[in-house]
């Protein structure tokens, strides 16, 4: 099996893990920056076909190769042991041995049950969005948008932009909780620029407040979705495809296999850093969304932060704090007016499948309060995605708490072929102790 | 751009260089997979997590769709 050694390794190639890395290479350290998916990005710049990717990112990513930072795409790490990462790719595996990581791994969307919502057709939000970026056609499609968060309005432009018909937003916010943010941004002109823009080139669709899908329809794919507007009645809407995203969730998984310490006073846990960004394990420093959701301008501040202070340049991590702590205002703005509400946290019925993994109703999950016996009797959590999507769902719908769910994360952290653990020399059943 | 042509469950799909595969799956099939239930299953998150567009790829089983890269020659299965 290959060996890489750097000595800053930084898993995720979204904003943080980019920042971190050009951080790193212009303090002279040989960087590696390592994501699962195909190309650097992430998420909120992952590469659309037809558009390319915004003029910062594409400097960002295209510099990557002047900068001599080795970039390993399409490289998925499952396995690690101290200063080790096993990185499994198409045509086998290969070891990173770092000497500073940054983790810096984003997030995932939120997404919550509710009937109907396995039916193909009925995606996220920011899923739809990342599908029609790689391809998926959308065009001509009459697509719903619905949950709540701003990531509603950036998935429906890129729907539109790649030619599907939008029938409608619904926006489970507020009008008065809208306004009341809107109020707010004077403090972020960029992020008010960009929300105006955003609307405006949104302008004919229809944009409904206080509004949430509670249902989906559908023989073997989705024709229609129910919608609940502002207390009033249900009404059936036709559409070929639901978009339907409930904000986002950390993604701790790996920094949890590494030992790092979480925060689990919050819905969702975050990693536990200090005010340099250093985690539990002293050669390990946390940019981005896994330190709670503070959005791509956070992410770029904390991933040159967190490589600043990783390797050892002090003043240069503290001159970026101030700017640090104007993103996270912002982010605390954000979780503050788009919460999922009561109405969306009881939308399952007894028969909706909470763990689509499994199969596992909601009334198996009702039955099982312990989530150590839900799991062993039903396998509720134990599929192919590890529990990923429902994990998140039931502590949203507060049936699981941080403190007493499985954050216990168990190697590999993504099903790995036997063939590309053979070739390496990682006991799989010994995770990585600091 | 220049095309990609694969099959899908031995249909003829084409489709733009470096779209997923999961884009070429979607032009003609709704359903990519089978739940332990027997439902019909397609791509929910689209980011590589949520299992739910995994198919077999050149005989190799659950490869998630949304990850991999279509190629030309590619022979993809759904499970039916």
């Amino acid at each position: 099996m290959k060996q890489h050694h750097y000595d800053l390794l930084v898993v995720g190639a979204g904003p943080a893990g980019l920042a971190a890395a050009h951080a790193g290479a212009r303090r002279g350290a040989r960087v590696g920056l390592v994501d699962a998916q195909p190309r650097a990005g992430g998420q909120v710049w992952r590469h659309d076909l037809r558009f390319g990717v915004p003029a910062m990112a594409r400097t960002q990513i295209e510099g990557l190769e002047a900068a001599g930072i080795a970039l390993l795409a399409g490289h998925e790490v499952t396995l690690a042991d101290p200063h080790r990462l096993l990185a499994v790719h198409a045509h086998g595996a290969v070891a990173l041995h770092w000497r500073k990581l940054v983790i810096a791994t984003g997030a995932r969307e939120l997404l919550l049950p509710f009937p109907g919502w396995t039916l193909p057709g009925v995606t996220g939000a920011g899923g739809l969005q990342a599908l029609a970026k790689q391809g998926l056609p959308v065009a001509g499609k009459r697509v719903v948008v619905a949950g709540t968060g701003p990531l509603l309005l950036a998935a429906a432009a890129t729907l539109k932009r790649h030619g599907a018909t939008l029938v409608g937003i619904h926006e489970q916010a507020s009008t008065a909780q809208l306004h009341g943010f809107a109020r707010q941004l004077w403090r972020w002109p960029g992020k008010l620029a960009q929300a105006v823009a955003l609307r405006a080139g949104l302008a004919p669709v229809p944009w409904h407040r206080q509004s949430t899908v509670v249902a989906a329809h559908g023989d073997q794919r989705l024709q229609g979705v129910d919608i609940v507007t502002a207390g009033g009645p249900r009404t059936r809407v036709a559409c070929d495809l639901l978009a339907v995203g409930w904000g986002l969730v950390p993604n701790v998984e790996l920094a949890r296999l590494l030992g790092c310490e979480l925060d689990t006073s919050c819905t969702h846990p975050v990693v536990r850093v200090d005010l340099q960004l250093r985690s539990s394990h002293s050669d390990i420093h946390v940019a981005g969304e896994s330190l709670g959701i503070g959005g791509r301008d956070c992410a770029r501040i904390e991933g040159a932060m967190a490589a600043c202070f990783a390797l050892g340049d002090v003043r240069g991590g503290e001159a970026l704090r101030h700017r640090r702590e104007h993103e996270r205002a912002y982010a605390a703005l954000l979780a503050r007016t788009f919460q999922p509400g009561e109405q969306a946290r009881t939308l399952a019925d007894p028969d909706t499948l909470v763990c689509r993994c499994e199969d596992v109703p909601m009334a198996d999950v009702h039955a099982h309060p312990d989530p150590r016996q839900l799991r062993l009797v039903t396998r509720c959590g134990m599929g192919a995605c590890q529990g990923r999507i429902c994990g998140a769902a039931l502590r949203e719908l507060r049936l699981t708490s941080p403190s007493t769910s499985p954050t216990a994360v168990r190697p590999p952290l993504t099903p790995v072929s036997l063939a590309a653990l053979a070739d390496a020399s990682f006991d799989p059943y010994e995770p990585g102790k600091p | 751009m220049s095309r990609v042509v694969l099959s899908v469950d031995g249909l003829r799909v084409e489709v733009e260089e470096g779209a997923t595969v999961a884009a070429a799956i979607a032009q003609v099939r709704s359903s990519f997979r089978r739940s332990p239930g027997g439902e019909p299953r397609a791509p929910l998150c689209g980011m590589g997590l949520c299992f739910e567009c995994r198919v077999r790829i050149d005989a190799i089983e659950q490869l998630r769709a949304c990850m991999v890269v279509a190629r030309p020659g590619m022979r993809v299965e759904t499970q039916r």
